[in-house]
């Protein structure tokens, strides 16, 4: 049973590029109606093909003024919350103070918490102070949600960080500046890294928490779910391929990069 | 190579450190001249690390002033002394390669050319070829020697290194031994050395202190200490004693003549570090190695002058270049004696009866007072 045996030796492979398959099956579909010429104002149906939307990806009344507030948003709650959150990380591993256990765990909650309800109560809030909703209130509530991700990622680097480096760093002459630069903040590099892209990502495409805190300001998410209602453009999908092809990108020359670099050293 | 020149000395007086109720290290004097290697030795908890990082600054002392030749020290942090270390488990730069590991210090100082340097210093540890790996990416005592390099490119005027070999397998420890040993003696730089080891502490320091539970319990070289140690301690964690509880008898000339079970046994005065007024205790000791084993039969071939012991032999280990006996005598249940296979009596087994005899000169005497098992136990805990 040579077909079998190959089966059996295969499975692994098999099973992976199947999952693999599931995961990337709505990107694919994505991408392909961004080459689509759609006959009415709804892009659910293959017509033919066409590049009019990479042409002109602009060409939406709004979208892309709702695409760069939502790139503003994410990138400024990203610096937001990772600034913020790494100062919680290491202030939770590093010090022993009173509240430090139920701190550990209120961390946590906002993570916990059905995010309409968090939405809802958000605007509670702001209503009370007498809050301007828009772009700072969508602000303010990212960086808030963000906030508990980068300090889980961040807090498990700078657990497992030896606190001897530091203390080797010390003697070898380097202040405690010098110390946080070359030594301490190169080695939480990958975890603070992990909690921007997560920050970013989360931002970017947040609707729930968004809608119920915009006022009058559209977001990228926001704008989808509005013209859904009335018809999608095509050139949602070629914003959306777009930004995976970035994504991809950024992963692809990352890898070449370190790649290169071990073999340099090698 | 040994210099009169004090500016590398270091100078501890009334130093220590409390945490809490607990003292880690009772205020201790010591002075380490310029240019030796010193050991610090003792069981793990007994202070000597908390000392080491008092000199490097990394622990501020409760007490007492630290001085490095003429400058004080006490209140400098470590990145304003001019000493370095190599920690247990090296800590080296993950995120750096070895290269940029043993610049680290060079560049901190703003010291612009580095790299004639750091090759020369790889050079000195014979890592060369490494310069561009990641630490990861070194075997242990390759590792070791690069923190070693990283610290001694510094020049200070003391490295200290924190129990440098404990992670290493006994064979490359053996090695990297005497490697250390050979870089000091090259560069002539003051070596403070924290260690558990006792072997290792005498193989590669001209001064031993020997510390436990938060005090030097004698200082002096490795010889000195193995041959007149001053307490049951240092009797014990520095190899093996064999110790009797003896009574002072008389005195005769620069001699003690004690009585122990029911013989006779004779003590140099200068060896007994107790004080003996007649029939007060003493503890007698002797090494292992120093006794002769005779069987019983040819007990008058003994010359004179020899302190004696009788006893049966309990146990016996044949270890290739010794016989390690376990003897059963009157006085001490549980007698060593090592002897070397010159000449083996084949009638020295176990059940065997023996007398066991050394030259008095051999012999030392300590302070009754004291626990006579005291190091026994922590020697154990770090074999096992």
């Amino acid at each position: 049973m040579p077909f079998v045996n190959w089966l059996k030796r295969h499975l692994v492979v098999i099973a992976g590029l199947i999952t693999l398959g599931y995961l990337l099956l709505p990107n694919v579909v994505v991408t392909v109606f961004s080459f689509n010429k759609p006959k009415g104002r709804f892009n659910y149906e293959w017509q033919q093909f066409s590049t009019d939307a990479w042409k002109d990806p602009c060409g939406v009344a709004d979208m892309c003024g709702s695409l760069s507030i939502s790139l503003q948003i994410a990138f400024w709650a990203t610096v937001g919350a990772t600034v913020l959150g790494t100062m919680i990380a290491f202030a939770l591993v590093r010090y022993r103070f009173r509240a430090r256990g139920s701190v550990n765990s209120l961390i946590f909650l906002p993570m916990a918490m059905p995010e309409v309800v968090m939405a809802a109560s958000l605007l509670t809030l702001f209503l009370n102070l007498g809050a301007q909703l828009g772009f700072w209130t969508i602000l303010i509530a990212h960086i808030m949600f963000c906030l508990s991700f980068v300090v889980v990622a961040v807090k498990a680097r700078v657990m497992s960080m030896d606190p001897r480096l530091e203390q080797a760093a010390q003697d070898l002459y380097a202040g405690p500046v010098q110390t946080f630069l070359r030594v301490t903040l190169p080695i939480a590099a990958p975890g603070i890294a992990a909690g921007a892209l997560l920050s970013f990502a989360l931002s970017f495409d947040d609707f729930i928490i968004t809608n119920f805190n915009a006022g009058s300001t559209v977001t990228f998410p926001m704008f989808v779910w509005g013209s859904a209602q009335r018809g999608t453009p095509v050139q949602i999908n070629v914003i959306g391929t777009a930004m995976f092809l970035v994504a991809v990108l950024l992963v692809l020359s990352s890898m070449i990069i370190s790649n290169r670099r071990n073999r340099q050293k090698a | 190579m040994k210099t009169t020149d004090s500016s590398g000395d270091v100078r501890l007086s009334g130093i220590g450190k409390t945490y809490g109720s607990f003292t880690a290290v009772h205020p201790l004097d010591l002075t380490v001249p310029q240019g030796s290697f010193f050991a610090l030795l003792g069981a793990s908890g007994c202070g000597k690390t908390t000392t080491l990082r008092m000199i490097a600054g990394l622990e501020e002392p409760t007490s007492g002033t630290v001085f490095l030749g003429d400058q004080e020290v006490t209140h400098l942090p470590p990145y304003k002394r001019p000493v370095n270390t190599v920690f247990q488990s090296y800590a080296l730069f993950p995120h750096l390669d070895i290269f940029e590991n043993v610049a680290f210090g060079l560049r901190r100082r703003g010291i612009k050319s580095v790299k004639k340097q750091v090759e020369d210093m790889l050079e000195l540890v014979q890592l060369g070829e490494q310069a561009r790996k990641k630490p990861h990416q070194l075997s242990g005592g390759q590792q070791q020697r690069v923190a070693v390099a990283r610290a001694l490119i510094n020049h200070p005027k003391v490295l200290l290194l924190d129990e440098p070999l404990g992670a290493l397998d006994l064979k490359l420890r053996r090695q990297m031994q005497l490697e250390l040993k050979r870089i000091q003696t090259e560069v002539g730089i003051t070596f403070i050395h924290v260690t558990h080891d006792q072997e290792e502490a005498m193989t590669m320091a001209d001064t031993v202190a020997v510390m436990n539970a938060g005090r030097v319990e004698q200082l002096g070289s490795p010889t000195d200490l193995y041959e007149n140690p001053n307490t049951t301690f240092v009797a014990n964690f520095l190899g093996t004693s064999n110790l009797i509880e003896a009574e002072v008898d008389t005195k005769s000339g620069d001699d003690i003549v004690l009585k122990a079970g029911g013989g006779k046994l004779v003590l140099p005065e200068s060896r007994c570090s107790a004080p003996t007024t007649t029939g007060g205790k003493v503890l007698v000791g002797v090494r292992p190695e120093k006794i002769s084993l005779t069987h019983a039969d040819d007990a008058g071939e003994i010359s004179e002058g020899r302190n004696r012991i009788t006893g049966k032999i309990a146990d016996s280990s044949f270890i290739g270049v010794s016989t390690q006996y376990v003897i059963d005598s009157p006085v001490c249940p549980e007698f060593e004696v090592y002897a070397q296979n010159i000449d083996r009596d084949a009638r020295l087994v176990p059940g065997a009866e023996v007398v066991l005899h050394w030259n008095p000169a051999h012999t030392f005497g300590l302070d009754a007072a004291q626990d006579i098992d005291a190091g026994v136990a922590e020697v154990e805990e770090d074999a096992a």
